[in-house]
C-alpha cells in the first residue's frame, strides 16, 4: 500500500503527521516490547515454560489479573456513582470533592501503599476493629483490591463524567412524556448512552491496576502463593539477577494484558457502534 | 381535548416568563404560539406539558385541573427543537419506546407493538428506515421519527416546541406543509412554538402572538395579519413603515401632509404612530392624501415585485415600498426622484396606546 495514491484529503499533513505518530508509537511503546520478547526467546522454550509454569508465577498472575478484574468493577459501580452525583446534584465542597477525584493521579503510589497498610494492618486505625471480626484486609489479596480500587478511581470518574455532563436534559424529559417512570429512564435512555464510556473507564482502571506496583507492595504483604503479584516476581527475579526469567514472566503478563485489552476494546467497538449507529 | 389556561405565572428568578396569561385551545385545533426569544412560548408550552410548574394559576384538560398531574400521566406527546431522539436504539425501538415502558397489564402484546409502530412509521412516510439508527437520518426525518414516537403513545394533546428550527429552509417549507397535512388526518389537539410569523400564520388555525410573558393577540391567521391589535403584532408580523405623526380630527398628520382616516380615531386628538407595509404603500407623483415625500434611493427590481427604498424628506428615514410591476414601468422612477407615497391601508395607534411600547 503506498501513502501516495491515498484518498485526497481535505485536511493537509496526513502524511507527516501519521508518519510521526507511527515513529513516535514505534520508539516509545513498540521498541520496548519487540526487545522484551525477542529477549525472552533467548530463553529457549522449555525453560520458558519452566519459569512461567512455576506454582508461585501462575498463582501470582492469577492473582493480579483477578483482583485487578475485581478492582476495576468495583471502580465501575463507584465510579459511575460518584460522577452521577457530581454531575447531578448540586451540593456545598462539590468543588473540593472533584478536586480530590484526581488525586490517586498525583500520590506518589507508594504513599497510597503506607497510607492503606497503617489504615488495614491488624493493629491500624480501621484494622484494629477488623481483626476481632476475623477480617483481616492488609497483607491478603484483599487489601491488594483495596489499593487497586484507589488507583483504579479517578479512571472511572473522569471518563464517565463528561459524557453525563453532555446528556441532553431533553431525552430525559422525552423518556418521561413518553410515561417512563425514573428506573425506566435510567435503564434504558441514560445508562446506555453512558455505557461506551464507562466501559472505557473501566478497562483503563483495569489496565493501570495489573501493572500497579508501589502502593501494592505494601499492604499486600508479599506472602508466596497468596499475596504475591507478578510485578514483584518480576522484580524479585532481577534482583536476583535472573533477567531472562523476568522477562519471560514479563511477556506472559504483556501476552495477557493485550489480549484482555483488545477484547475489551472489541466490546467497546460493539457498544459505541450500537450506541452511535455506524458513525 | 381542551385545553384551558387559566391566570398562569411563572417567573425565574427576577426574570417573569410569564404574566398572567389566560388562554382556551379548543378540541381539535392546530395552534401557533408565536413570539420572540424570551416572549415566554416556550415555556407556556413546557407548562402545558407538565414539564415546567407554574408558580400560579391552573391548566385543565378537558375541564379537569391537570396542574398538578405528572407528566408521564399527562398523556401529552412532546416534539422537541433537536429531536431528542435515543441514539442508541433504532428508529424503530425509538417509535416502540412509549408503548414499551407501559406496565406489563397495559402493554400491548409484540405484534400489536409492531404493527403499531410500523403504521405510524408510514404515516409519517419512513417505514423504510425502521433499522437504521438516529445519526444515519436528515434532520427532516429526525423530526419525522420524533413525531412518530410522541404519536405511538396515543396522546391528547400534541406539543411541538420550534419543531422545524434546526432544519434549513426548503426542509422547513415541506415539513410544514407535511405537518397541516397530518394534523387534517389525525386531528389531535396540537400547540407549536415558533418565532417565524411565516410558519405561524400558514400553518396554524389560530395564532397566540406572545410578548414579554403576555399574549398581544389571538386569533385566525389572516384576522391577526390584516388588523393586529397592538403596535408589537404589527411589526413582528413583517415588514413595515413607521410614520410619527398626529391624529386630529380624523385625519392623521405627518409633518406637512395629512391624511384622512375616516371613521378611524375619530374625535381623538394625540399623537399617534402609524404601520404601513411596504405593499400597502403606493408611490405618485402627485401629493393627493399623500403621508410623506422621499426621494428614490434604490430600486430592486428582480422579481414579480419591485421594491422601492425612498429617504424621507426631511426626516431622512428610510421609507419602503413595493410595487408591482405595471405600476412601476407606469411610473418611469429614476434614482434620484422625488415622489409621494400614499397608504392604501394604514395601522394608526394612538400614543396612550402604544405607551409601554419602544420601538
Amino acid at each position: 500500500m503506498s501513502l501516495l495514491n491515498r484518498q485526497h484529503s481535505v485536511l493537509p499533513g496526513f502524511g507527516l503527521s501519521f508518519g510521526i505518530s507511527v515513529v513516535w508509537l514505534s520508539l516509545i511503546v513498540l521498541l520496548p516490547f519487540t526487545a522484551l520478547v525477542l529477549m525472552s526467546t533467548k530463553l529457549g522454550w522449555s525453560a520458558f515454560v519452566a519459569t512461567v509454569g512455576a506454582e508461585r508465577v501462575i498463582a501470582s498472575l492469577k492473582l493480579s489479573f483477578g483482583a485487578s478484574a475485581v478492582a476495576a468493577l468495583i471502580n465501575a459501580v463507584f465510579g459511575f456513582l460518584l460522577a452521577w452525583v457530581l454531575v447531578r446534584y448540586p451540593f456545598p465542597g462539590k468543588r473540593l470533592i472533584d478536586a480530590l477525584i484526581d488525586l490517586p493521579f498525583a500520590l506518589p503510589t507508594a504513599v497510597a501503599g503506607i497510607a492503606l497498610t497503617t489504615l488495614y494492618a491488624p493493629n491500624g486505625w480501621i484494622g484494629q476493629y477488623l481483626a476481632p471480626l476475623g477480617l483481616k484486609v492488609a497483607f491478603t489479596p484483599l487489601g491488594i483490591v483495596i489499593a487497586l480500587v484507589f488507583i483504579g478511581l479517578p479512571f472511572v470518574v473522569r471518563t464517565v463524567q463528561p459524557v453525563l455532563e453532555d446528556l441532553e436534559k431533553e431525552l430525559e424529559e422525552a423518556a418521561t412524556c413518553l410515561g417512563a417512570s425514573r428506573g425506566q429512564i435510567f435503564r434504558r435512555v441514560i445508562f446506555p448512552a453512558v455505557l461506551p464510556a464507562l466501559i472505557t473507564g473501566t478497562t483503563m482502571a483495569f489496565a493501570r491496576a495489573t501493572g500497579e506496583f508501589g502502593s501494592v507492595i505494601f499492604i499486600a504483604g508479599n506472602i508466596p502463593l497468596v499475596s504475591e503479584i507478578a510485578p514483584l516476581i518480576i522484580i524479585s527475579k532481577l534482583d536476583q539477577y535472573d533477567y531472562l526469567g523476568a522477562t519471560a514472566v514479563a511477556v506472559v503478563m504483556l501476552g495477557l494484558s493485550f489480549v484482555l485489552l483488545f477484547a475489551i476494546n472489541a466490546i467497546q467497538w460493539w457498544a459505541s457502534r450500537r450506541h452511535g449507529g455506524g458513525r | 381535548m381542551t385545553i384551558d389556561i387559566r391566570n398562569i405565572r411563572k417567573s425565574f428568578g427576577d426574570f417573569v416568563a410569564l404574566d398572567n396569561v389566560n388562554l382556551t385551545i379548543a378540541s381539535g385545533e392546530l395552534l401557533a404560539l408565536l413570539g420572540p426569544s424570551g416572549c415566554g412560548k416556550t415555556t407556556l408550552l413546557r407548562i402545558i406539558a407538565g414539564l415546567e410548574r407554574p408558580d400560579a394559576g391552573q391548566v385543565l384538560f378537558s375541564g379537569q385541573d391537570a396542574t398538578h398531574t405528572h407528566v408521564s400521566e399527562r398523556q401529552v406527546g412532546f416534539v422537541f427543537q433537536h429531536y431528542a431522539l435515543f441514539r442508541h436504539m433504532t428508529v424503530f425501538d425509538n417509535v416502540a419506546f412509549g408503548l414499551s415502558v407501559k406496565s406489563r397489564k397495559e402493554r400491548p402484546g409484540k405484534e400489536e407493538i409492531r404493527e403499531r409502530v410500523m403504521k405510524l412509521l408510514k404515516l409519517v412516510q419512513l417505514d423504510w428506515l425502521a433499522d437504521a439508527y438516529p445519526s444515519q437520518l436528515s434532520g427532516g426525518q429526525r423530526q419525522r421519527i420524533a413525531l412518530a414516537r410522541s404519536l405511538a403513545v396515543e396522546p391528547k394533546v400534541l406539543l411541538l416546541d420550534e419543531p422545524f428550527g434546526a432544519l434549513d429552509a426548503k426542509v422547513r417549507k415541506d415539513l410544514r406543509r407535511w405537518l397541516r397535512d397530518l394534523h387534517d388526518e389525525i386531528h389531535i389537539t396540537s400547540v407549536f412554538v415558533t418565532h417565524d410569523q411565516e410558519e405561524a400564520l400558514e400553518v396554524s388555525d389560530r395564532v397566540v402572538v406572545m410578548d414579554h410573558g403576555h399574549i398581544e393577540q389571538v386569533g385566525r391567521p389572516d384576522d391577526i395579519y390584516e388588523s393586529p391589535a397592538t403596535p408589537f403584532v404589527t411589526q413582528f408580523l413583517g415588514d413595515v413603515n413607521l410614520f410619527h405623526g398626529r391624529v386630529d380630527g380624523g385625519s392623521l398628520t405627518i409633518g406637512d401632509y395629512a391624511h384622512s382616516l375616516g371613521q378611524q380615531h375619530a374625535g381623538k386628538t394625540d399623537d399617534a404612530v402609524a404601520y404601513v407595509r411596504p405593499h400597502d404603500l403606493d408611490v405618485s407623483r402627485v401629493a393627493d392624501g399623500a403621508l410623506a415625500a422621499g426621494t428614490v434611493e434604490h430600486i430592486h427590481a428582480v422579481g414579480p415585485v419591485v421594491r422601492i427604498e425612498l429617504a424621507q424628506i426631511g426626516s431622512g428615514e428610510t421609507i419602503e415600498a413595493a410595487l408591482s410591476k405595471e405600476r412601476y414601468r407606469e411610473l418611469g422612477l429614476m434614482l434620484g426622484d422625488t415622489v409621494y407615497v400614499t397608504p392604501k391601508k394604514v395601522a394608526v395607534f394612538l400614543k396612550e396606546e402604544a405607551q409601554d411600547y419602544v420601538i
